[in-house]
């Protein structure tokens, strides 16, 4: 199948106040096929935000410095013109945000929010405008849509509010959704019921999404492949099923060890549960080698030297671990 | 805690009769209009053990953790701290109560002052007590910084410089300056990853069998509660709609709001991974 976005060993650096550069995001290649949705795992400094913003170019070009390339219907993101890219961002490829309380105007209603985002991609006909502003409501709240319309974003909950922001992002029917945490700030019901949503306009209107989430459970029945970010390098790159229920990694190993299981007796009494030692964040960026090589388990000699590259563990599944090297 | 046997045959350490508070909202040009965050809360909970308290966002938890560290004041009720009714206590009595009931809340970045140094946000609580010397202020900062998994040469840094898991263990160190007896966690590792969560819930149970602390953790995670507590409690419309021991709680849930937030829970199928570990 042709990919809609391919990414090319995209690396993003932020130029830091000495005039160093912090190096957030290291050779980085996937595709996104027609329909696919992409998990993509990673914790806090993995560099996953990163990724959901340079794949729109949402980033000052003078303070990034961005090497590879994001190939969206064979135009290069990185090097088009922002009056190209105005054209693609919301329209083309959409961005949903982790607060959906921030990222919306708090003065006008919802409604005419979403509206805008129609207006601003060239729709100017009124009835057009409202037809579609109502249809793309009703696909998220059924009946209550006219009503919700009118509504201010602080007379919204939270799940309701990001229910604005899906409308907002699919208003143009975007080939590509790329959500960075969008549950994140929601309670489990409500989470529940935004992915939910997710899988109904997926299964609707068939979109490509780029799901962004620290939280592996969340993409299990979900995503079709899952890659696993770690210090701004893809450490696993696999079908879901595979990648969430057996991992190859030590680090995504590690960190599903650590999730405490809901399904296991507690009787026992109060056990430590197992923990990736040291801290992510504090672990200077190695100058070569593997960045988990601090934290890992099964280090060897080899990994604090050189850099594992990609091991095929199929035709689907890649590793970055030397631990499967003559596999 | 397994050694909560024996305390059960003490008194609770904090006993909770029909506790009610009401707010009076007003809404815009409209009628005012009464919101009953709790509506009649009874329980107790004993020294050393954990209480996790699970319920939708407006359930009435948090308002539950303020009243309770005497933050906000209910309409009516009963808490009972170590024999003391709470909400009969005058102000002066009152502060004699209040260093031994602490709370640490989501965001440890919002919850210092961002100039101060890490000592010095230490030192703080202390300072209110007004007691103690700058020496002693100082040794126990580092006791706790040590206690508490973080390097004593932190001492002089500033919040901004450390990881969200840093300003968790600060917080919790914060919390302990005053020797607590109980500790409120409102909602204290669900702004942290998964990893990082896993570490602070090993640090609060060490604490615990060490100091005999008595936790009272409110989340939205039923996994994390289920690890952490010796007993759930489910709140739903300002209810404690059911408790009980967690594997009671997760497997044989009677009420419906627990099967609901159950249901919820995103699930993964673990048995690859736990089995190679």
């Amino acid at each position: 199948m042709e990919s809609i976005l391919e990414v090319r060993d995209l690396s993003v650096s932020y130029r830091l106040r000495g005039g160093d550069l912090h190096r957030a995001l290291d050779g980085v290649s996937f595709g996104l096929e027609s329909g696919e949705v992409v998990g993509i795992l990673g914790e806090s400094g993995s560099g996953k935000t990163t990724l959901a913003v340079a794949l729109l170019g949402l980033f000052r070009r003078d303070s990034v410095v961005a090497s590879g390339n994001v190939l969206f219907q064979g135009k290069d993101l990185l090097k088009a013109e922002p009056n190209e890219l105005r054209g693609i961002r919301g329209k083309s490829i959409s961005l949903i945000f982790q607060e959906p309380s921030v990222a919306l105007h708090p003065t006008m209603r919802v409604g005419q929010q979403v509206r805008r985002v129609l207006a601003a991609h060239g729709m100017s006909d009124r009835t057009e405008l409202d037809r579609r502003t109502r249809e793309v409501l009703e696909a998220l709240f059924g009946e209550e849509a006219e009503r919700m319309a009118r509504a201010y974003p602080h007379q919204l909950s939270g799940g309701q509010r990001q229910r604005i922001l899906i409308a907002q992002a699919i208003a143009c029917e975007p080939a590509v959704v790329v959500a960075d945490e969008p549950t994140a700030s929601l309670d489990p019901t409500t989470q529940m019921e935004i992915l939910h949503v997710f899988r109904g306009l997926r299964k609707t209107l068939g979109l490509a999404m780029i799901f962004i989430t620290h939280n592996p459970a969340l993409l299990s029945g979900f995503a079709d492949r899952v890659m696993v970010l770690y210090a701004g390098k893809v450490v696993e790159l696999g079908p879901a099923t595979e990648t969430l229920v057996s991992p190859k990694h030590p680090y995504t190993q590690a960190l599903f060890r650590s999730i405490p299981p809901l399904d296991e007796p507690h009787d026992a009494g109060k056990r430590s549960l197992p923990t990736i030692p040291r801290d992510a964040n504090l672990s200077p960026w190695p100058p070569c080698g593997c960045p988990f090589e601090p934290r890992c388990r099964e280090r060897m000699e080899i990994c604090k030297s050189d850099d594992p590259g990609f091991v095929n563990l199929s035709e689907t599944h890649m590793v970055s671990c030397f631990l499967y090297e003559n596999q | 805690m397994n050694t909560s046997t024996d305390d059960r045959n003490m008194p609770p350490l904090l006993e909770v009769e029909n506790l009610v508070k009401t707010y009076s909202r007003k809404q815009f040009a409209g009628p005012r209009e009464e919101v009953r965050a709790l509506a009649s809360v009874s329980f107790s909970i004993f020294r050393g053990t954990t209480l996790a308290l699970v319920g939708e966002s407006g359930s009435g938890k948090s308002t539950l953790a303020l009243c309770l560290a005497c933050l906000e004041k209910p309409t009516s009720g009963l808490i009972r701290f170590e024999g003391s009714d709470l909400l009969r206590l005058g102000e002066r009595d009152l502060r004699a109560i209040r260093p031994k009931v602490q709370m640490i809340f989501q965001d440890p970045a919002s919850s210092f002052n961002p100039r101060w140094k890490v000592l010095e946000i230490l030192a703080e609580p202390l300072a209110f007590e007004g007691t103690r010397g700058r020496d002693e202020m100082r040794s126990r900062a580092h006791v706790l910084l040590q206690q508490t998994g973080l390097s004593s040469d932190l001492g002089e840094k500033l919040p901004i410089e450390l990881s969200g898991g840093q300003r968790q263990r600060l917080a919790i160190a914060r919390a302990l300056m005053l020797d607590p007896e109980l500790l409120i966690l409102d909602e204290a590792l669900s702004a942290l990853d998964c990893s990082v969560q896993a570490q602070i819930a090993n640090l609060l149970v060490e604490l615990q069998s060490a100091r005999g602390l008595t936790y009272l953790f409110i989340t939205h995670d039923m996994a994390m509660a289920a690890h952490l507590a010796d007993e759930i409690a489910v709140m739903s419309k300002g209810r404690m709609v059911e408790k009980g021991l967690p594997d009671k709680v997760l497997k044989q849930p009677e009420n419906e709001i627990t099967r609901e937030l159950l249901a919820a829970v995103p699930r993964m199928d673990r048995s690859g991974p736990r089995a190679e570990s």
